[in-house]
């Protein structure tokens, strides 16, 4: 499958608030055994960035572009 | 996408000593995006501090930043803009911070017009103190310092800097936080004293008193009770009861203190016995 | 003619001052009226503050935006300053501030003269900091001592204190001053190495950082928090704490000498030697003369600089003094340093003290000498 979005995570900043996983609307994330956030379901991550916004932490960074979202 | 803050960090100083969940990075991070958007320099940037939670914005961040005593951060400001008009100055201050110990000068910037943005991080409590009421914990609220409930109203923060005089006035919250960036940037942009509350959440000091379990449960409630300024223009007194109004209030031109300061120095030397 | 607080302001702008943040009070408001006109007129700015606290803060703000900065006030001002003089103390920003005594507790007399605030000019903020003190007992005194106080705050980057009082702040007198080209002026000192490698609190072997204001590629944070050479906060980190405190305390003793200024009269062959400062001072010149016409060998030790004490001075006391008169408009402040630095000595130490407003005069010191020698 093409992914036209990758979501990068840095567990060393993440405190586990979950705003990541209870916010995003397409359900990206999830949580590992220590609480803090994981990406689950990359393939319906569609750009919006708003979990990189919101992250208090800046333990999140959404890469890709629309170009190549069109283009898939 | 998204500027990404990370690029704007003293890495160092990573991770934040913020609690989970805490809105300030959130507010912080739209502070930096903003900076990022307008296209400023980070050596014309000036972030200054005063105490508390709110006062930890400006450490991790690497612009020009200073940390000042409790609630003068903006006399701080005053002095540094009026010796450096050529800088972009922002104040990061808290609802404690800015309207109780500091009240006084939040007002007389405002009534001078002196170019310099205000962030006030609205969490409706004292976060680093370890959670007492301030003068933005709503009436009934919870605090250590309020355990049977806070008597007293609060400030509207907005309304108080408009009427001191404030040319630019806006209030986001952490939730809405593609508005906030918006009204951060503009309130930069912006010449003249520009102020923008941050509504913001505070899990540990406030929430957990409060109903208000984890941070979500939080910004969920700033989902819920926000309205847009074009909204509430056609909504009852009694729709918009425990309602926050969000947007800008104010944006207007008036002479701003360090351009006309400028003048008067330029007047005072092309006198005699001038320099 | 030429009154104190003028010769405040004339000294601060000859030294380069070009900010001034205040609010009024008595008997130090002329300060604030001639630079409100004065700044202008040399590409500086002025500005009233809404309050003491603001206006501490304002002149500190403006001095890390890389401007010479002062500010001037009163007792229950001066009160409201110590907040932030303080953390100019702390994170080493240079500053002036001139206190024109008045007498207290709390608002106390408004427009008669104390000398009741050289303690608070000492020890009046929080926290063991260090802290520069010149007080001066004439017009001429005014002028060259804010000069001075403008180049060590900016060489040591210390908040400087100019301890003045009502009555050589209002008092007018015929003055002549140096020429421009005379007097010495000292700049911050520059860091020599380029922004990766600058540490702002990282300080030379004179215990002092180099120092550059904003918007020049050094980019670095300040906290009044305990910070390290990085100007972070460090704030329990006992090791930094330590070396920090004394480093701020180690930069002004290592200075001792070019601060410490002292004036003495007719020391040589004195048995009796009154120590005065500020306003005080004037009436022992007057009461030393008259004591010497009858006869009487009696002499000064006159303090411009009060902290540090100039403890040094009463070395030079040998064994005939009998006695040393400390005359001070107030309770008894420095007598107490005085009988420290003379711990070695025999000559007993004799207070007069006066705190009704009036001043003391020549005939009151006389007479104190007439009865102890």
């Amino acid at each position: 499958m093409l992914t036209r979005y990758s979501i990068e995570l840095n567990h060393a900043w993440c405190k586990a608030c979950r705003i990541c996983v209870d916010f995003c609307p397409k359900k990206v994330f999830g949580v590992n055994e220590s609480g803090r956030a994981v990406v689950v379901n990359i393939e319906k991550c569609v750009g919006c960035t708003l979990c990189e916004l919101w992250c208090p932490d800046f333990a999140i960074k959404v890469e890709g572009s629309e170009q190549s979202g069109e283009a898939s | 996408m998204a500027v990404h803050v990370d690029r704007y960090l003293r890495l160092h100083k990573m991770p934040h000593i913020w609690c989970p969940g805490c809105g300030n990075g959130i507010v912080l991070g739209a502070l930096v995006r903003a900076v990022a958007e307008l296209g400023c320099s980070r050596d014309e940037v000036v972030v200054i501090t005063g105490i508390g939670c709110s006062a930890r914005t400006n450490a991790i961040i690497d612009f020009n930043t200073f940390q000042t005593t409790h609630g003068r951060a903006l006399s701080f400001a005053t002095g540094f803009k009026l010796a450096r008009p050529e800088m972009k100055v922002v104040v990061v201050t808290g609802d404690g911070d800015g309207l109780a110990i500091g009240g006084n000068h939040l007002i007389h910037s405002a009534r001078r017009n002196i170019d310099i943005t205000t962030i006030l991080i609205n969490n409706s409590i004292y976060g680093m103190t370890g959670g007492q009421h301030s003068p933005l914990t709503p009436a009934g609220s919870y605090a250590t310092t309020a355990p049977y409930g806070t008597l007293e109203p609060v400030f509207d923060a907005c309304r108080l800097v408009e009427g001191a005089g404030a040319t630019y006035v806006a209030r986001g919250t952490a939730y809405h936080v593609v508005l906030l960036q918006r009204l951060i940037a503009r309130a930069i942009s912006h010449k003249g004293f520009a102020f923008v509350e941050a509504v913001s959440q505070c899990p540990v000091g406030f929430g957990r008193r409060n109903k208000m379990r984890t941070p979500s449960e939080m910004m969920r409630w700033q989902k819920d009770h926000a309205v847009t300024v074009k909204a509430a223009a056609g909504m009852s007194r009694e729709q918009l009861r425990g309602k926050i109004l969000i947007g800008e209030f104010v944006n207007r031109n008036l002479p701003e203190l360090t351009e006309v300061y400028g003048r008067l120095i330029r007047e005072a030397q092309s006198r005699p016995g001038g320099e | 003619m030429m009154q104190g607080n003028e010769a405040c302001v004339e000294g601060a702008i000859a030294a380069g001052v070009r900010f001034f943040a205040g609010y009024p009070i008595s008997p130090a408001t002329e300060i604030a009226e001639l630079m409100a006109e004065k700044l202008p007129r040399v590409g500086g700015a002025f500005i009233q503050m809404e309050d003491e606290i603001a206006s501490m803060a304002a002149v500190i703000g403006a001095s890390i935006g890389g401007v010479k900065s002062l500010t001037a006030t009163s007792g229950p001002g001066f009160t409201l300053k110590q907040e932030n003089l303080g953390y100019a103390a702390m994170v080493e920003i240079p500053c002036v501030i001139v206190n024109v005594q008045r007498g207290g507790p709390s608002t106390g007399m408004p427009t008669l003269p104390a000398q009741m605030d050289v303690m608070q000019s000492r020890w009046g903020t929080h926290g063991d900091h260090p802290v520069v003190v010149l007080c001066p007992s004439t017009v001429y005194e005014c002028y060259v001592l804010t000069i001075k106080a403008v180049n060590i705050a900016e060489m040591l980057r210390v908040p400087v204190i100019v301890l003045s009082d009502a009555i050589v702040g209002h008092i007018r007198e015929k003055v002549v001053l140096p020429d421009p080209g005379e007097i010495e002026i000292v700049e911050r000192k520059k860091p020599l190495v380029p922004p990766e490698g600058y540490l702002p609190y990282r300080a030379d072997e004179d215990g002092v950082p180099p120092f550059i204001t904003y918007g020049k590629g050094y980019r670095y944070h300040i906290t009044s928090n305990n910070y390290d050479e990085g100007g972070f906060p460090a704030t329990n980190d006992h090791k930094v704490a330590h070396a920090l405190i004394n480093r701020l305390h180690a930069k002004i003793e290592k200075r001792r000498s070019e601060i410490i200024v002292t004036e003495e009269y007719m020391l040589d062959d004195a048995e009796v030697v009154i120590f005065a400062y500020g306003c005080t001072a004037r009436s022992a010149y007057s009461a030393v003369e008259t004591a010497r016409e009858q006869g009487i060998r009696a002499g000064i030790i006159k303090a411009l600089t009060l902290w540090p004490f100039p403890r040094e001075v009463f070395r030079k006391l040998g064994g005939r003094v009998r006695t040393v008169i400390v005359p001070e408009m107030n309770m008894g402040q420095l007598v107490v340093e005085v009988e420290a630095a003379l711990k070695d000595n025999p000559a007993r130490v004799v207070p007069l003290n006066r705190v009704d407003g009036k001043m003391i005069t020549p005939g009151q010191i006389l007479d104190l000498v007439k009865e102890v020698i």
